[in-house]
């Protein structure tokens, strides 16, 4: 099963209403997955020289300042955090890939969710819609958002395991389906230098997109290699920085539907989802294609 | 049955689909009430599922999926877009999709008319077992897999494997059907199937010629084990 929601704003004014246009479509989809949910919001630019992660750590008392000054300490740099439940965002000039290393050798527990200019994602175990309070996201602002509500069929119900899955900067993936040669790739992507968090399938689809894009290849092209290389039944939704790309294998046996109006696209499993949103009645609505790709914003 | 003054309004939004369900399916035999009207559908499964008696029903906007499904004698109109599944397991009657339905449409129906103005996603009429399916437009991918008995007319084209495994079902294709699916294979149009279709067509309210569509059905290979194929198990 699963759920997958995105929306994407056309018009500027509607920005504000981001989050509690998008809250009802991810309750929406709470019977396609009540084990977990995540959502990826894009939101509050920081600076070029900056970058933005979205960190999580299992103890909801973890002490995040430490991170912060310990960062700054250690590289030189300046970094600050907004702790939100369980998950931080940290905006840094340190350069990505110490704070990484530093993480891992100072702050074991961490987990870095995603990183970028612009995404922030947050998931967790639990019903949507609890999730979706927990990190106050009805408030939201911002210009596009995409959502997962997981029914866990291939890996454990845990928050890692969660979505979305971040694969490079300010991209991530959502996952509708099973993939069925995710261990075979798994072990392949792992010789390439991967590193993996989960045992679940969608993690491998994150990681090969990752893998294919630090190689070079446009968001397409490592969307297309997908189509080649990914065995098993899917409806991807990337989230990119400047809007997000739907993607259905060739047998198309996992749900989608899109919708757009002069305001907003949308994306969902299920048209019950997009219904909520202001103008669905008059929107033009239709199935994406099998093995086709679609993108908005101007990415890939 | 006609539309009438009587009509009864519902509202999916205040009662829930199987409040409305419930009613509908418990409406008396000898009830004036024939004519029911559902509004704010909103994308929900399953409405007006299991109807057995000929009330005339007006579903005012999209639908989730299964709608209309294992209807018998009723006549259900969606005055939008359908789901997955629409009239799935149809038994009689008609259901009538104004916009375009998804994935399976008409799946496993025994009997009755389903007709989509627009177009239908992959799978429509798969499995089916005696229903007639008329499509305005086109049908997906895998259309008439493993179909049986009925009758399913495309005015537009039809994707890729139409027919596939088809036993014994009658498929009549307006636009291209240059992909047919194993042991599909293109028949001779007789008098017969050209009668048959102009009733369909007359049905749906289409105006097309029944001499502008070709006819597609069973090869018949796939029924029984063929020994010189034995090295392909």
């Amino acid at each position: 099963m699963c759920g997958i929601v995105g929306l994407y704003l056309k018009n500027p004014k509607l920005q504000p209403q981001l989050g509690a246009m998008f809250k009802p479509m991810l309750i929406e989809m709470t019977a396609r997955g009540p084990d977990s949910a995540g959502v990826a919001v894009y939101r509050n630019p920081v600076k070029d020289n900056e970058v933005k992660f979205s960190l999580a750590h299992d103890d909801k008392a973890f002490n995040w300042r430490h991170v912060e000054a310990g960062l700054e300490e250690a590289l030189n740099c300046e970094a600050s955090i907004h702790q939100i439940g369980t998950h931080c965002i940290l905006v840094t000039d340190g350069k990505e890939e110490d704070v990484v290393k530093w993480l891992k050798a100072h702050a074991p527990g961490v987990r870095v969710v995603g990183s970028g200019h612009t995404v922030e994602i947050f998931k967790e175990t639990g019903l949507p819609e609890k999730v979706y309070d927990r990190f106050d996201l009805a408030s939201a602002s911002g210009t596009h958002i995409i959502g997962h509500t997981r029914m866990a069929t291939e890996s454990a119900v845990t928050t890692a395991g969660s979505h979305p899955f971040a694969t490079g900067a300010d991209l991530c993936l959502v996952h509708n389906g099973s993939l069925s040669n995710h261990n075979r790739l798994r072990e392949n992507l792992k010789r390439e230098g991967m590193e993996f968090q989960t045992e679940n399938d969608s993690e491998v689809a994150a990681a090969y997109m990752t893998w294919k894009l630090r190689g070079g290849a446009t968001l397409k092209e490592a969307l297309e290699g997908g189509l080649k290389d990914l065995d098993g039944f899917y409806t991807f939704l990337v989230g990119t920085a400047d809007g997000f790309a739907v993607v259905r294998d060739p047998i198309a046996c996992k749900h989608a539907v899109m919708a757009e109006t002069d305001d907003w696209v949308a994306m969902a499993t299920e048209w019950r989802a997009i219904a909520h949103l202001p103008g669905a009645d008059t929107a033009r609505v239709w199935e994406p294609e099998p093995a086709t790709i679609y993108t908005w914003g101007g990415h890939a | 049955m006609g539309r009438n003054a009587s009509m009864q309004e519902l509202d999916l939004k205040a009662l829930g689909v199987t409040a409305i369900n419930q009613k509908l399916y418990h409406v008396p035999k000898d009830s004036n009430e024939r004519h029911w009207v559902i509004r704010n559908p909103m994308g929900q499964h399953a409405i007006a599922c299991g109807v057995d008696a000929p009330l005339m029903i007006d579903v005012m906007g999209h639908v989730g999926f299964y709608c209309g499904g294992m209807n018998k004698e009723a006549e259900i109109t969606i005055h939008g877009h359908a789901g997955v599944g629409v009239a799935e397991n149809m038994m009689s009657g008609v259901v009538w999709v104004k916009g375009n339905a998804s994935e399976s449409a008409g799946a496993t129906g025994n009997g009755g008319l389903l007709v989509i103005e627009g177009d239908a996603s992959s799978r429509c009429g798969i499995s089916m077992k005696g229903t007639d399916i008329v499509v305005g437009g086109s049908v997906g991918h895998m259309s008439a897999f493993m179909a049986q008995r009925g009758n399913l007319v495309v005015c537009g084209d039809a994707g890729e494997a139409l027919g596939d495994s088809i036993y014994e079902a009658r498929l009549y294709v307006r636009g291209r059907a240059d992909n047919l699916g194993s042991d599909c294979i293109e028949k001779e149009m007789r008098s017969e199937h050209l009668e048959d279709l102009a009733k369909l067509l007359e049905r749906a309210k289409l105006k097309h010629k029944p001499e502008g569509f070709r006819r597609y059905g069973s090869a018949r290979k796939l029924y029984n084990f063929n020994v010189d194929h034995a090295d392909a198990y």
